[in-house]
């Protein structure tokens, strides 16, 4: 066992360890310290921001027996990682003190399922990739189902479950394909033995075929996409704010490693399917988001919309593309994070802001949070000065440019399609009458300015598309 | 003797099964949790098989692992079950229809 570069693991030993802390401190000071869980939690994330970026490697180091690598794109997906997190926690406050959940356990479970993150971020082996996963789905499940007395909460969390196992059965299974063809768990390993070509081929694609459903299922890319909806719809909005954003950074972080470090040499075999998979999202994500009327069920199939995106950066098998994708991820959690927040904001004590109609004449409520909502829904239907033109852009260039003419076009259609849903709920936000006397809300100020500054990075960061892009390259460089 | 295959065939027709029960079962919760644990044992077996025939331990180090998640996992979904039973009263699979659209 080497043990030489312990160091690059500080960041995940101290997020797991105050996990830990926190644990207790909440266990037996619960009562007297109102609130120190999620104190500790934040203090917790800006720590591991300061570990991580203080660590400065230059070449990929590969630890622990070839199981943890630390690159440049660890780094960068580590750090946005912790700063959706803090915010995700931020926004969360006063919708979990309005529902009596504002506890340790959130925060924990948060903790727990970013540390799954980080190792998953961070995996070179199937072993750490399987565990960092499991950390991260297993802590995802009990967070939906930490409303207890909430019906749906528990339907959902239970359709999670067993669909969750059976994505993680279905990766595993194909894991011990490649490692019985193979004869090894490390993924350098396993890039090289495939690369020399002495393997039958067919046996490969059988095992790639599993990783993919598996992958493919906790993406929730169409056809494998059915709890997605469920979950969104049925988990409280702050689980639900969680498990749209910072979740997806590291799904793609797994694809990269499995696929793209792994299994690179399939590229031929795993494009075909990751284009039939993309595809398919992009259609149905885009068509069935129309016939929704629950926010939340209307932004999963928008999810499911965004993951055909992001597979189109994928399936170009080329570096410009992964860097693409990695965009894509990024600007779709930021835009994530703002319509959930907002989401939260509108729901006080006893009223879930779920429905499209509690959008209704928002803008003579609240009109700065229309504002932002605006540009949040803009920016996810791809209109040019916001962020999310941008990733739809670049995608689409690494696409056009790796010969896929048919399918920018097609991905530009369902765009349009898809821009209706959104344009809907800017139409009810300005140009319809408030339905009820509801009350206007005046959130914490702590709150209303991490709302504003998500608005204004999907903004600014729009106007000027080029500085993230580069991290994004760098990164994958 | 039993060859590599052996194993195989029977992982593979175990998974399948599993699989397939977790499609058909309309009935109740608890046979679903099982087909999951069913389908975790028939990858073990798969890793085990590999690792025997190859002389590699690093399969069956992962079998130790998957089995201890896979502990953790029914431990979380039974806690989830409970939670379920507490609110509608019923673990019918068929009842949960709440959520769609």
């Amino acid at each position: 066992m080497n043990l030489a570069n312990l160091h690059l693991l500080l960041p995940e030993i101290f997020v797991l360890s105050m996990a830990c802390v926190i644990l207790l401190v909440d266990a037996y000071w619960r009562k007297c310290l109102h609130g120190i869980a999620y104190q500790l939690s934040q203090a917790t994330l800006v720590g591991a921001l300061l570990f991580t970026a203080f660590i400065s490697v230059k070449e990929p180091v590969i630890a622990l027996s070839g199981t943890f690598v630390w690159d440049s794109m660890a780094k960068v997906l580590k750090l946005f990682i912790y700063v959706i997190t803090f915010t995700v926690f931020l926004y969360s406050r006063q919708y979990l003190i309005d529902r009596n959940l504002f506890k340790g356990e959130f925060f924990v479970l948060g903790l727990f399922a970013m540390a799954g993150m980080m190792v998953m971020v961070s995996a070179h082996h199937f072993l750490t990739l399987y565990l960092g996963l499991e950390l991260l789905s297993l802590s995802l499940y009990a967070m939906v189902a930490m409303h207890r007395d909430s019906a749906q909460a528990s339907e959902a969390a239970m359709k999670y479950f067993v669909l969750g196992a059976l994505a993680s059965g279905m990766l595993l299974y194909g894991m011990s394909i490649i490692y019985g063809l193979t004869g090894s768990l490390d993924l350098t390993t396993i890039a090289g033995v495939i690369a020399e070509n002495k393997i039958e081929p067919m046996l490969l694609k059988f095992g790639l075929v599993f990783i993919l459903i598996g992958l493919a299922f906790k993406l929730g890319a169409v056809p494998f996409h059915m709890w997605l909806p469920d979950v969104y719809q049925g988990a409280p909005t702050a689980v639900t704010l969680f498990i749209s954003s910072a979740p997806k950074l590291a799904a793609f972080a797994m694809l990269m490693r499995l696929l793209v470090e792994g299994l690179g040499s399939l590229n031929v075999d795993w494009q075909g399917m990751l284009l039939f998979l993309s595809v398919l999202s992009m259609a149905l994500g885009n068509i069935v988001a129309i016939a929704q009327t629950n926010v939340k069920r209307m932004l999963a199939y928008s999810t499911i919309s965004h993951v055909g995106f992001l597979l189109l950066g994928m399936l170009t098998a080329k570096e410009a593309g992964y860097a693409a994708a990695m965009f894509y991820t990024m600007v779709y959690t930021l835009m994530s994070l703002g319509a959930f927040g907002l989401l939260l904001l509108l729901s006080h004590a006893g009223f879930e802001a779920e429905n499209l109609n509690d959008f209704k004449g928002l803008n003579r409520r609240q009109p700065w949070y229309a504002l932002i909502m605006m540009i949040v829904v803009l920016s996810m239907a791809g209109v040019p000065p916001m962020l999310g033109f941008w990733a739809k852009w670049s995608v689409l260039s690494q696409v056009v440019a790796g010969g896929f003419m048919w399918l920018a076009v097609l991905a530009v259609l369902f765009s349009v399609i898809g821009a209706f849903y959104y344009l809907r709920i800017i139409k009810l936000m300005y140009f319809d009458a408030p339905t009820d006397n509801a009350p206007v809300l005046k959130p914490s100020a702590d709150i209303h300015w991490a709302l504003t500054l998500n608005g204004m990075v999907i903004l600014v960061l729009g106007v000027l598309p080029e500085s993230l892009m580069t991290v994004c390259r760098v990164a994958l460089s | 003797m039993l060859a590599l295959s052996d194993f195989l065939v029977l992982a593979a027709v175990l998974f399948c099964i599993s699989v397939v029960g977790i499609f058909i079962n309309r009935k109740n919760l608890i046979v679903l949790l099982m087909c999951i644990e069913l389908m975790l044992l028939a990858v073990n077996l798969n890793f085990v098989a590999f690792s025997h025939f190859s002389g590699n331990i690093a399969g069956q180090v992962f079998v130790f692992f998957i089995l201890t998640v896979a502990a953790a996992e029914a431990a979380i979904g039974l806690a989830i079950l409970v939670v379920l039973f507490r609110n509608k009263r019923n673990i019918n699979v068929e009842q949960l229809d709440a959520l769609k659209g």
